[in-house]
């Protein structure tokens, strides 16, 4: 089996800030792999880097194709579904038009159909909220229609940039054990960074930890999980 | 009282022009977050492209709908070869590129066709529609291209994913990208829409203003208005504004302060709905909540 996405020698800048150093991911088909480190480590930019948002260097592949030269949009449409910072709300349109968006991009409305409504399916308030005014949303309901317009554009991975971030720890934990489902229902790969390392340790299978822009250490999360020094000096817990 | 239904009507066919400017420029509001001043030169322009080619023998819905097509293709170019590289400049920096635009126009019409004012066919007889001096069946016509084209865009935004696209890319960009949406190609389709419209203004305005390269300037500044007075982000309440605005103006003009202050007059209503009421009387206020 090929894997899904491959990064080799992945550098990212800032204007003249370096911020990531030679990063190497593999990420795996239908697994849940997490980005861990403190802040500044590099979390946010290695996601950006591979949908190409940022000055960078290095090859990126996903499904053994080369995506390293590829626009944004591109690579969004080869089926990389990027929730990111900040929920991305478009918030003038309603909650309906925020998900309609992606039938400009599918080619297979009736899919996209379905997928809208496997979005109410896991998101029953979206439905409720449907002719709202997507700025007037709680935080929380923004960042399940983040993730439900990931969904709709029909995705194979979905990298995910601190869904938790400014939300209730009920929220929260109701939002994770969506992922986890969606993870195992939908064969949709995640590639999550998170700030709240215990959380993210609990849904992923594999985990990358970043210091200042280079990987420290990786391997499966039980690993992490079980190692106290690791735990402590990186993780903080 | 017949003199009121007049200037009226009048007012309508007017307000049926502002209309269409502030649909060109609602239109590159909405695409691109952005006010073009160099709309109503490009209108001018197209106009005389129009001419030319009526003056060459074309008829005249034949020379119309190549014009609409050229203006479509030249604004959709001006974003492609002029904005695009200043996709992250500043807003300044744009704004004094759309002023740079707009002197552009106004100078190479002059330099071609020079500045002697011209007479511009109307495609719709100037008849009286009831025979009782009130509305002609050109103030009619150009009262329902207007409707028509309002129609037709808003039926765009609405009801179609490429509308809705083009809206989602104005508004936040980097999240659109992430949609999928090619943002820069939804940019120049914007300019290229209000191109178009921009013209279909021209042509409407230039039999009743007569065709010079500064037949724009001031229709600008009401459509400006109308725009603003509406609502910029919203086609719909452009027009209402754009009508708004033409009534007021006539109305204004001949029982008030006299023809000399109108263009005054829509000033002071810019600033007075950019003090008062900064969405417009149908703008929506976005909320945003973080």
């Amino acid at each position: 089996m090929t894997s899904l996405l491959k990064a080799n020698g992945l550098s990212a800048w800032y204007g003249p800030i370096r911020a990531l150093y030679d990063l190497d991911l593999v990420i795996e088909q239908g697994g849940v792999t997490a980005l861990l480190g403190a802040n500044g480590a590099g979390k946010t930019t290695t996601l950006r880097a591979i949908c190409n948002m940022v000055r960078r260097s290095g090859t990126t592949s996903f499904l053994g194709r080369d995506i390293s030269r590829r626009s944004t949009e591109d690579i969004v449409r080869m089926g990389v579904a990027h929730v990111p910072e900040g929920r991305g709300t478009f918030v003038a349109l309603t909650v309906e038009e925020n998900l309609r968006l992606a039938f400009h991009t599918r080619r297979d409305h009736a899919a996209a159909r379905r997928d809208m409504d496997l979005v109410f399916d896991y998101f029953p308030i979206l439905k409720e909220r449907l002719h709202q005014q997507a700025g007037t949303l709680s935080g929380g309901e923004q960042q399940m229609l983040a993730i439900g317009r990931a969904l709709m554009l029909g995705p194979k991975l979905m990298l995910l940039d601190e869904p938790s971030f400014g939300l209730a720890p009920l929220v929260v934990r109701e939002i994770f054990q969506i992922l986890r489902r969606i993870n195992e229902h939908e064969q949709v790969s995640m590639l999550i960074v998170e700030q709240n390392a215990a959380l993210a340790l609990d849904l992923a299978d594999h985990v990358y930890l970043l210091e200042t822009g280079k990987v420290v250490t990786s391997g499966p999360s039980a690993l992490v999980r079980n190692d106290e020094a690791l735990r402590k000096s990186y993780l903080g817990y | 009282m017949e003199f009121f239904l007049q200037q009226f009507a009048a007012g309508l066919t007017s307000g049926a022009i502002y209309a269409c400017v502030a649909l060109g420029l609602v239109m590159i509001y909405v695409s691109t977050d952005h006010i073009n001043f160099a709309q109503g030169e490009m209108a001018m322009f197209a106009t005389y492209l129009a001419w030319a080619m009526i003056d060459a023998g074309l008829p005249y819905w034949v020379a119309f709908g190549l014009t609409v097509l050229v203006a479509f293709a030249g604004g959709f170019a001006i974003q492609r070869v002029i904005l695009k590289p200043l996709e992250r400049a500043p807003v300044l920096a744009l704004v004094v590129s759309f002023i740079a635009l707009l002197s552009i126009f106004n100078a190479v019409a002059g330099m071609i066709w020079s500045y002697t004012i011209k007479q511009f066919p109307s495609p719709f007889p100037s008849r009286d529609l009831f025979g009782n001096g009130l509305v002609s069946v050109q103030q009619l016509g150009v009262v329902g291209v207007t409707l028509v084209m309002l129609g037709l865009l808003t039926a765009f935004f609405r009801f179609t994913t490429l509308g809705l696209a083009m809206r989602a890319a104005a508004q936040n960009a980097d999240s659109a990208r992430l949609m999928g949406v090619r943002v820069s190609w939804m940019l120049a389709l914007g300019w290229g829409l209000a191109a178009a419209i921009g013209a279909i203004a021209g042509m409407l305005v230039a039999p009743i203003v007569f065709l010079d390269p500064n037949m724009m300037t001031g229709i600008l500044v009401y459509g400006f208005a109308g725009a603003l007075v509406g609502g910029i982000g919203n086609p719909m309440g452009a027009v209402a504004g754009g009508f708004i605005v033409g009534v007021l103006e006539n109305l204004v003009g001949s029982y008030v302060i006299g023809n000399e202050l109108k263009l005054t007059f829509a000033l002071i209503i810019v600033i007075g709905v950019l003090l008062l009421k900064p969405a417009g009387l149908f703008g929506r206020v976005i909320v945003k909540r973080v």
